[in-house]
C-alpha cells in the first residue's frame, strides 16, 4: 500500500500516469457536460418564478463551487508541500491557480449576467458576489506573487504560505462580506439557492457541477504534465520518453537553425 | 414561433442565457487549448534539448 | 534569552532607530491626512453628505496608510543583513517578528489614531461616535499591522514589493475595513457598536494567534532565498 501511494512522489511515474488517465477524463468529461447540457437546456421545465433565465444556473452554479473547490485543493496542496516537500504538491498548486482564476471569473461573469434580469442591474454589491470578487483577487495575489519571485524554490514556498493564508481567511471574509451586504440591503432577492430544487432541474445541474469537476480533472493533469518536463528537464527519463526521443521526427528539428 | 425558435428565444430571456453559456464555451475551451499548447511547448523544448545534446556528442 | 527581554530588545532597538529616522512615521501620517481631505473636494463639501461616507473614508484611508508604511517593515534590516542575523540568533522569530509588528504599530496605526478626531470633525462625523472611532481605530490597525506583516515576509527583497504587497494584503483586511467603517456608522447612528466592536477584538485575536507565526515563516523563505 505505502510502495503505492510512495509512486506518487515519482516524476516519470505521475507524467505517465497523467498522461495515460487524460484523455479517459477528457472523453467522460465531454459526455456528462454534453448530457447536462441537453437534459438542462431543453428537457428540464421552466422556473415558474425565474422563467427561462433560470437556465443560468447550469453553468454559473458549477463554475462558483469549483472556483471555491480549485482554491481549497490549491491549499491542501500547498500545506501537502510544506509539511512533506512533496515537489509534485507544489506543481498541483501552481497547476491549478489559473484554472481556479478562470472558473472565478466565469462566476461572476454569469453571475451578472443572471442578475441583469433578476435585480435591474448588471452588478449588485450582493454578498456572494463579492465574496468571489475577492476570491478573483487571492487567485491574483497567488500567481503575481510566484511570478514576481525569481528563485523557483522560494517561490513555491511563499506562494504556498500565500494560499494557506488565503484559505484561512476565507471563511471570515465571506461572512463578513455577507453581514455586510444584509446590512445593506435588506431586501435581496434570494437566487435558487435557498429552495429546495426539483429532480428535473436538480439531475442537469449535478450532471454539470461533475463535469466542471472532470474538465478541472482534465486541464489539471496536462498542466501537471508540462509542469513535470519543465522542472525535469534535464533528467535522463525525459530524454528517454517516446514522445521526446524521436529520431524521425527530431531530424527535422536538427536541420533547422535555432538560438 | 416554432419550437426551434422558442427554444432560442428563451422565454424572452435570450441576451442574458446565450451570453451566459458562450462564455462559459469560451473559459472551458481555452482552459483546455491553453494547458495543450503549453505541453506541447514543454514537449518541443525537451525535443531540441534532445536534439542539441545528439549533435554535441557526434558533431 | 526569557520571553518579555527578548521582546523589550527587539521593541528598544526599533524605536531608537525609528526616532533617527522621522520619515517613518510622520509619513504615514500626512499620507492619511492629505486623503481624507482630498475627499470633500471630490465628493463636495455638503456636511450632509460627508457624515454619511465619514466612518469608511477615515477608515480607507487609514488602511492605506498602513499598507504604505508596512514596506518599511523589514526591508532596511534585510538589506543590512540585520534581519539574517536575527535569524540567525537562535531566538524565537516569531517573537522578534511580534516586537517588530508592535513598533510598526506604534509609529504608524497610533499617530493615525490620535489624528483622527480632528479629521472626523473635518468630515462632519458626529462628536459622539468620535470615541467608537477611536477604539475601532486602536483595534482594527493593530490588526492590520499584524496581517500586513504577513505580506511584508513574503514580499521580501522583491522589486516592486510595495504594489505586489498590497495586492495581497487588500483582500484579507477587508473584514477589520468592514466592521471598522460599520462600528463608526453604528455610533454616528446612536446605535450601539458593541458587537462590531467585539468582533473586531475577536479579528485582532484571530492574527494575533496566526500573524506572528506565519510571519516568521515567510521571512525565512524571503531570506533563505536570497542568498
Amino acid at each position: 500500500m505505502f510502495k503505492w501511494i510512495h509512486r506518487f512522489g515519482s516524476a516519470p511515474f505521475v507524467y505517465r500516469f497523467a498522461g495515460a488517465l487524460a484523455p479517459w477524463i477528457g472523453f467522460v468529461c465531454l459526455a456528462i457536460l454534453l448530457s447536462g447540457l441537453y437534459l438542462g437546456l431543453i428537457v428540464a421545465p421552466e422556473d415558474y418564478e425565474q422563467g427561462e433565465s433560470y437556465r443560468i444556473i447550469y453553468v454559473h452554479v458549477p463554475a462558483a463551487i469549483l472556483s471555491m473547490f480549485v482554491y481549497v485543493v490549491m491549499a491542501v496542496a500547498s500545506a501537502v508541500f510544506l509539511i512533506w516537500r512533496l515537489k509534485l504538491a507544489d506543481i498541483v498548486a501552481q497547476a491549478s491557480a489559473p484554472i481556479g482564476a478562470s472558473f472565478t471569473f466565469l462566476a461572476l461573469a454569469t453571475g451578472s449576467l443572471w442578475g441583469k434580469p433578476m435585480w435591474g442591474t448588471w452588478w449588485i454589491w450582493d454578498g456572494r458576489l463579492t465574496s468571489e470578487l475577492l476570491l478573483l483577487f487571492l487567485y491574483f495575489g497567488y500567481m503575481a506573487l510566484r511570478a514576481a519571485i525569481e528563485h523557483p524554490q522560494s517561490a513555491a514556498k511563499a506562494a504556498a504560505v500565500l494560499a494557506l493564508v488565503g484559505v484561512v481567511n476565507i471563511p471570515v471574509i465571506h461572512y463578513s462580506v455577507e453581514w455586510w451586504s444584509t446590512l445593506h440591503q435588506p431586501a435581496t432577492i434570494t437566487k435558487m439557492g435557498e429552495r429546495n430544487i426539483h429532480p428535473s432541474m436538480g439531475i442537469p445541474l449535478g450532471l454539470m457541477i461533475v463535469g466542471f469537476q472532470l474538465l478541472y480533472a482534465y486541464v489539471l493533469l496536462i498542466r501537471m504534465r508540462t509542469g513535470i518536463l519543465k522542472r525535469e528537464s534535464r533528467a535522463s527519463w525525459v530524454a528517454q520518453l517516446p514522445e521526446v526521443n524521436n529520431t524521425m521526427a527530431n531530424s527535422k528539428l536538427s536541420g533547422t537553425n535555432r538560438v | 414561433m416554432s419550437e426551434i425558435q422558442a427554444f432560442f428565444h428563451m422565454g424572452g430571456y435570450a441576451w442574458y442565457v446565450w451570453p451566459s453559456f458562450l462564455i462559459t464555451l469560451v473559459v472551458l475551451v481555452a482552459n483546455v487549448w491553453l494547458s495543450r499548447i503549453q505541453f506541447r511547448s514543454a514537449l518541443l523544448d525537451a525535443k531540441r534539448r534532445v536534439v542539441a545534446q545528439a549533435k554535441k556528442n557526434n558533431p | 534569552m526569557g520571553i518579555f527581554a527578548l521582546l523589550s530588545c527587539i521593541i528598544r532597538r526599533d524605536l531608537a532607530i525609528a526616532m533617527r529616522n522621522t520619515g517613518q512615521w510622520v509619513n504615514p501620517l500626512l499620507f492619511f491626512i492629505v486623503v481624507v481631505a482630498l475627499f470633500p473636494l471630490g465628493v463636495g463639501p455638503s456636511p450632509a453628505t460627508l457624515s454619511i461616507i465619514a466612518p469608511g473614508v477615515i477608515w480607507v484611508s487609514a488602511l492605506l496608510a498602513v499598507l504604505l508604511s508596512l514596506g518599511s517593515l523589514f526591508e532596511t534590516d534585510f538589506a543590512d543583513g540585520t534581519l539574517e542575523q536575527l535569524l540567525l540568533s537562535g531566538q524565537s522569530l516569531a517573537l522578534i517578528v511580534l516586537g517588530k509588528v508592535l513598533v510598526h504599530w506604534f509609529l504608524s496605526g497610533l499617530p493615525l489614531l490620535l489624528i483622527s478626531p480632528l479629521l472626523a470633525l473635518l468630515l462632519a462625523l458626529p462628536t459622539d461616535a468620535i470615541p467608537v472611532l477611536m477604539l475601532s481605530l486602536l483595534i482594527g490597525t493593530l490588526t492590520l499591522s499584524l496581517i500586513g506583516a504577513i505580506g511584508a515576509g513574503l514580499t521580501l527583497g522583491l522589486n516592486q514589493a510595495g504594489v505586489l504587497l498590497s495586492l495581497l494584503v487588500l483582500p484579507l483586511s477587508v473584514p477589520v475595513l468592514i466592521f471598522g467603517s460599520a462600528a463608526v456608522t453604528a455610533a454616528a447612528a446612536d446605535f450601539g457598536a458593541g458587537s462590531q466592536l467585539a468582533i473586531m477584538t475577536g479579528l485582532l485575536l484571530f492574527a494575533l494567534s496566526i500573524g506572528p507565526l506565519t510571519t516568521a515563516a515567510a521571512v525565512r523563505i524571503g531570506v533563505s532565498g536570497s542568498t
